[in-house]
């Protein structure tokens, strides 16, 4: 009997052309490719055993955050399972707003580099429990960083950046994480640029970079491409939670497969 | 459950804390009519009460105040009174993380005698995710979910000073109580989330709502 990993699928939510809501799932940050509708998805991963969702508003876009909001509405009054909603979360209102339309947590990325005082407000106002910092890392094979990982045989370290990746901070990932963690955020969603829609795996240094020097529960996120990049990430690294999207968009597993491949593996999965 | 049964009337304790859309929405889909309500008034006409609650101890029972006699009276009366997470904790008599705030000795409800610990240092804390329920004893709330998982979100865990209170335990670190309830049966909670333990939770939360009707 032990606290089980998670296993979280994550939906990229967009408007489409007639102004519905619409799941895509991107390319390294690009490359945006329609697939589905984000209540139905929903239901189907519910069903499938998901132990969590994360969705993300892409639209940026003031109209866009009315459909997120009621897209959240409607699965939060569909599955019975935490949601983590993030994407353009700036302000204490802007939490609350989202809390209110049925999220269990906000992720909070550029927001909270900007101005960190945000994570102590809404941690005092609505909890640790529901404030979840998310980072966007590079790696960085310079000398300007403050916590060294190596990666196939050069020392890196992990910067932040902001804008979906566009554009650098120059903050060290660890350190971010540590002062995040200081400030009430209660937990940490790690997204890793390098990674993101390669299907190669996850950044495993830069998650164990984190899972070693914070307490905070860690999510993996970016690169998942098989429950063999899931077991890795758990077992090497030391998430408490790991985040994938395409392979269950695109239906190459489904989460309950990927759940009975790693139980089998002996990672502790919710069946 | 008997479908051409009346709907419980449940009373969803109001006091600013938590995500009450999905307790509510958990609940009508048990079988309940719910009302958001803080007024003691409510109390007084429904067949269970449930007091949710998210975020800190003394800030909980610090809002509470104005209906904590309500909530004791109710209880004393025999009606059913379900508290979930914080909601749980403060049905027991008192908490270190009021102490560790330097608030000092912030009084719970009483209505289950002990306190709240916090996890040992070496562990993650928060508690957060999915997982066992033991289940000790009979209780209507437990019926039929020994084993399952369910969801947790917490830094305290419940420390009844009397053994039997304890229903069913979850294990992390130490062995704590998931679901707690006093002797007269009426009083009970939860530490995990049931609004949030997908078909298991919806369990309890038929359970809760079959034991309001009876």
């Amino acid at each position: 009997m032990t606290l089980t990993k998670r296993i979280i699928p994550c939906i990229d939510v967009d408007v489409d052309d007639d102004g519905e809501a619409a799941v895509y799932t991107g390319v390294n940050f690009e490359d945006l490719e329609y697939t589905g509708d984000p209540v139905e998805l929903a239901k189907k991963y519910n069903e499938a055993g998901a132990d969590e969702f994360v969705f993300l508003d892409i639209t940026a876009s003031a109209e866009g955050r009315e459909t997120m909001l009621d897209t959240v509405s409607a699965v939060a009054d569909e599955c019975f399972i935490p949601l983590t909603v993030g994407g353009g979360i700036r302000t204490t209102p802007d939490i609350k707003e989202t809390l209110r339309a049925g999220a269990d947590k906000v992720s909070i990325n550029t927001g909270a580099i900007e101005r960190p005082e945000l994570i102590e407000e809404g941690a005092e106002a609505f909890g640790s429990q529901c404030i979840v910092i998310s980072v966007d890392a590079r790696r960085r094979f310079d000398e300007s960083g403050e916590y060294y990982a190596e990666v196939d045989g050069e020392s890196c370290w992990f910067e932040c950046t902001v804008k979906g990746g566009r554009e650098g901070t120059d903050i060290d990932v660890v350190e971010w994480a540590r002062e995040a963690a200081g400030r009430g955020a209660g937990e940490l969603f790690v997204n890793s640029i390098d990674a993101d829609g390669t299907k190669d795996g996850y950044d495993v240094p830069l998650t164990k970079a984190v899972c070693d020097n914070v307490s905070t529960p860690v999510i993996a996120s970016s690169g998942c491409g098989s429950p063999k990049h899931m077991e890795e990430v758990f077992t090497d690294a030391g998430a408490d939670a790991a985040l994938a999207a395409s392979i269950f968009h695109f239906e190459e597993y489904s989460v309950d497969e990927v759940k009975r491949t790693l139980d089998e593996q002996g990672i502790p999965v919710r069946l | 459950m008997n479908t051409t049964q009346r709907a419980a009337d449940v009373v969803l304790v109001d006091y600013g804390l938590g995500n009450l859309r999905s307790v509510t929405r958990g609940l009508e889909r048990a079988g309940a009519d719910v009302t958001l309500s803080a007024d003691p008034a409510d109390f007084d006409a429904a067949d269970g009460i449930v007091l949710p609650g998210v975020g800190a101890f003394s800030e909980g029972m610090d809002n509470a105040g104005p209906f904590r006699d309500a909530l004791v009276d109710a209880a004393a009366e025999g009606r059913p009174l379900f508290g979930i997470c914080l909601g749980m904790q403060m049905l027991l008599t008192t908490s270190e993380e009021a102490e560790t705030v330097g608030e000092g000795d912030v009084q719970g409800l009483d209505l289950v005698p002990g306190t709240n610990l916090r996890f040992d240092e070496g562990q993650k804390v928060p508690h957060m995710g999915w997982n066992e329920l033991d289940v000790r004893r009979e209780h209507p709330i437990a019926e039929g979910i020994d084993g399952n998982y369910a969801y947790f979100v917490h830094s305290y865990y419940a420390a009844p000073d009397d053994e039997g209170a304890v229903v069913a335990t979850t294990e992390y670190g130490v062995e704590f109580p998931a679901i707690v309830a006093n002797e007269a049966g009426n009083v009970f909670g939860t530490q995990f989330h049931p609004e949030k333990s997908s078909e298991t939770g919806l369990r309890i939360l038929r359970n809760f709502v079959g034991y309001c009707l009876e």
